[in-house]
């Protein structure tokens, strides 16, 4: 079967003023493909994810979402992805039910799936609690749901884990993994924890300074760099912390 | 999973889905707002509080002391002058005059009661010439009576409005006796009539004010503290309509102002008669035009930035130079003759002037139909110059 992209972005670059964010950036993504997009802070990763959700326009190059352009699609494909942003705060004294709801009358869809989703993601318990009442965990849990409402096809999640437990990050993991194998959902996710690139996604993309370092499965990325030998390290990369600190000489948390 | 999300253009929009999404939005800004116990503060409470305060304070009939020193020792401060003694018993024909138990001082009291003006009660106090300049200095009291047989001099600035008062009530007393306030109440006719109090005047300013207050601070902060917790992107990266966020946030504040409104209306009917006596139908067409024009302004004001202090330097910079200028407590007809013109283009002057009218002067449509309109001008002007600029990411 020929993979089918789902999203393209060709020659992507973008500044804000003296800052070159993102520099020259291609790839794609197949359908029913997770991705990941590593990266430590400042390499790139949400100006690259915004562009493709559509909130930043590139300053050159193109992105096409099911070969479709954002600029007068915007309608089509905002019914069509689902996202989560970095550091939402939803409004403080609506409930979760309330605020699943609101979204759901956006996107034109009833309180049965509302009640779906909230079984999705775990938080009926909670569902007349208001928003400022949650813990970091079930805050991005609701972010999870809002984005999962309209059953998206393409799901973009900028940092979905970062600041939680591991407990937390984990149950965010199996909802996820539970997505994965029973929906025809692609994913973009960006995270600088290698863990959550190895146990969600079939591909990762490592990201710094605005460009792409390596793109591949774990161990396509593994595999070539102990192939290629490399002029930093005496030992061959065993994960990718290892990975990146051969590749760039820091950590992925610095 | 549901195909109807797949089909690219293929979900036709329907009239009933929509507006069950501006409802949506719609109750959720309300409950927002509801549950935040400072909106029933400052909304409500505050307000009424206000005009309590100032309706008290301005209209209640004033019960006035005015101190005047007698002297009795002359600049020297060693020589007597005449006694003081027979001034006051010539005052003792006009009231009750009591010596003053607690002072260490030598001090009589002399009230003269009155209905119509409030009791005016003359605190004399014995003391020499030079502790009395001490005090005039310091406008402890405004006038100084030196004993000179049955009429006393009187000493005063004559610059000093309230002192010249003092001067002419003791005259009076001195001049022509024996006069009561029983021969003067058939001679004043205060005017205390509905209409032409104080608080006639203020309570119209506090609902105008109420209106540019709630809406501006309600509206701008709102949108920006949306803007600023990144909720705003989130919303608009959703298939939602743009216009329903704004016109959900102008209903709700709309009707909010309008309860506030009645609240505060109803409490000055109970509290001091207040009553409207021009025309509810322009009394609500320019209601609602002031809604319109001052929720315009606030989505003008919260149009770009995302900081809340930012944010609030805006909306101060907009909010107190009307509520200066605009005669809200005090009439704007003191300012200097060429700034009037500005004055009154100023949407709250309007709106305040305009609401006045139908309280106290009975106007009708005919005279609120200019307002309102401009008002309903300004508010889509500023409404579509906002929406150009806003700022949605």
């Amino acid at each position: 079967m020929t993979p089918e992209p789902v999203i393209e972005v060709r020659n992507v670059f973008k500044s804000f003023k003296a800052v070159e964010a993102v520099k020259g950036i291609d790839f794609q993504l197949n359908k029913s493909e997770f991705a990941a997009i590593l990266g430590p802070n400042g390499a790139g990763k949400t100006t690259l994810v915004e562009m493709i959700e559509g909130i930043q326009k590139p300053d050159k190059g193109e992105i096409l979402l099911w070969g479709m352009s954002w600029k007068g699609n915007e309608t089509v494909l905002r019914k069509r992805i689902g996202i989560s942003l970095q550091e939402t705060r939803f409004t403080d004294k609506l409930q979760v039910w309330e605020t699943l709801k609101l979204f759901a009358s956006f996107y034109e869809l009833r309180t049965d799936r509302v009640q779906e989703i909230l079984e999705k993601i775990g938080l009926e318990e909670k569902r007349k609690s208001y928003v400022v009442n949650l813990s970091g965990g079930q805050r991005q849990k609701l972010a999870l749901g809002l984005a999962l409402l309209n059953n998206p096809s393409i799901l973009l999640l900028d940092e979905p884990t970062t600041g939680l437990d591991p407990n937390a990050r984990r149950e965010v993991w199996s909802i996820l993994k539970d997505l994965r194998e029973n929906e025809q959902t692609s994913m973009i996710l960006t995270t600088h924890y290698m863990e959550e690139a190895e146990q969600l996604c079939d591909r990762i993309i490592i990201l710094d300074h605005g460009k792409i370092l390596r793109s591949g499965t774990l161990k396509e990325l593994l595999d070539n760099e102990n192939l290629s030998g490399h002029p930093f390290s005496a030992a061959a990369p065993k994960n990718l912390d290892e990975l990146f600190i051969s590749l760039t000489g820091r950590h992925l948390h610095e | 999973m549901n195909s109807s999300f797949h089909l690219p253009g293929g979900i036709c929009m329907n009239r009933t889905i929509h507006l069950y999404q501006l409802w949506q939005l719609i109750t959720a800004y309300l409950k927002e707002i509801i549950r935040e116990p400072g909106i029933l503060f400052w909304g409500i409470i505050f307000p009424i509080l206000m005009s309590l305060g100032l309706g008290l304070a301005f209209t209640k009939k004033a019960n006035v002391e005015r101190k005047v020193a007698i002297v009795n020792f002359d600049s020297t401060g060693t020589k007597a002058v005449t006694s003081p003694f027979p001034l006051l018993t010539f005052l003792r024909q006009f009231g009750d005059v009591r010596k003053k138990a607690d002072g260490k001082e030598e001090s009589y009291e002399l009230t003269l009661a009155d209905e119509n003006l409030g009791n005016t009660t003359f605190l004399f106090q014995v003391m020499n010439w030079p502790d009395a300049m001490v005090r005039l200095k310091r406008g402890t009291l405004n006038l100084v009576l030196v004993p000179k047989g049955r009429l006393p001099e009187y000493h005063f600035d004559p610059l000093n409005p309230d002192a010249q008062l003092t001067y002419l009530k003791l005259a009076g007393i001195f001049g022509q006796p024996p006069l009561s306030t029983e021969n003067q109440a058939g001679l004043i006719k205060p005017l205390t009539v509905k209409g032409t109090r104080y608080i006639d005047f203020l309570i119209p300013g506090l609902i105008a004010m109420g209106v540019m207050m709630s809406s501006i601070w309600g509206i701008s902060y709102g949108i920006i503290e949306k803007r600023s917790k990144k909720l705003l992107r989130r919303m608009v990266a959703t298939p939602m309509k743009r216009s329903h966020l704004l016109i959900a946030l102008m209903t709700v504040r709309s009707g909010m102002n309008f309860v506030e409104a009645l609240l505060l209306f109803c409490f000055a009917y109970f509290a001091f008669g207040i009553t409207i006596t021009g025309s509810i139908p322009a009394l609500i067409l320019l209601f609602f035009a002031g809604n319109i024009a001052f929720a315009g302004i606030a989505v003008f004001i919260s149009s770009n930035t995302s900081s809340t202090e930012v944010g609030n330097g805006f909306i101060n910079a907009v909010v107190l130079p009307m509520m200066v200028l605009s005669g809200i407590f005090f009439s704007y007809h003191n300012f200097p003759e060429w700034s009037l013109p500005f004055i009154q283009l100023l949407p709250l002057t309007m709106l305040a002037d305009g609401i006045r009218s139908l309280f106290i002067e009975g106007a009708g449509m005919v005279q609120v139909a200019m307002p309102s309109l401009i008002l309903l001008m300004i508010g889509t002007v500023f409404f579509t110059a906002g929406l150009k600029l806003f700022k949605w990411h």
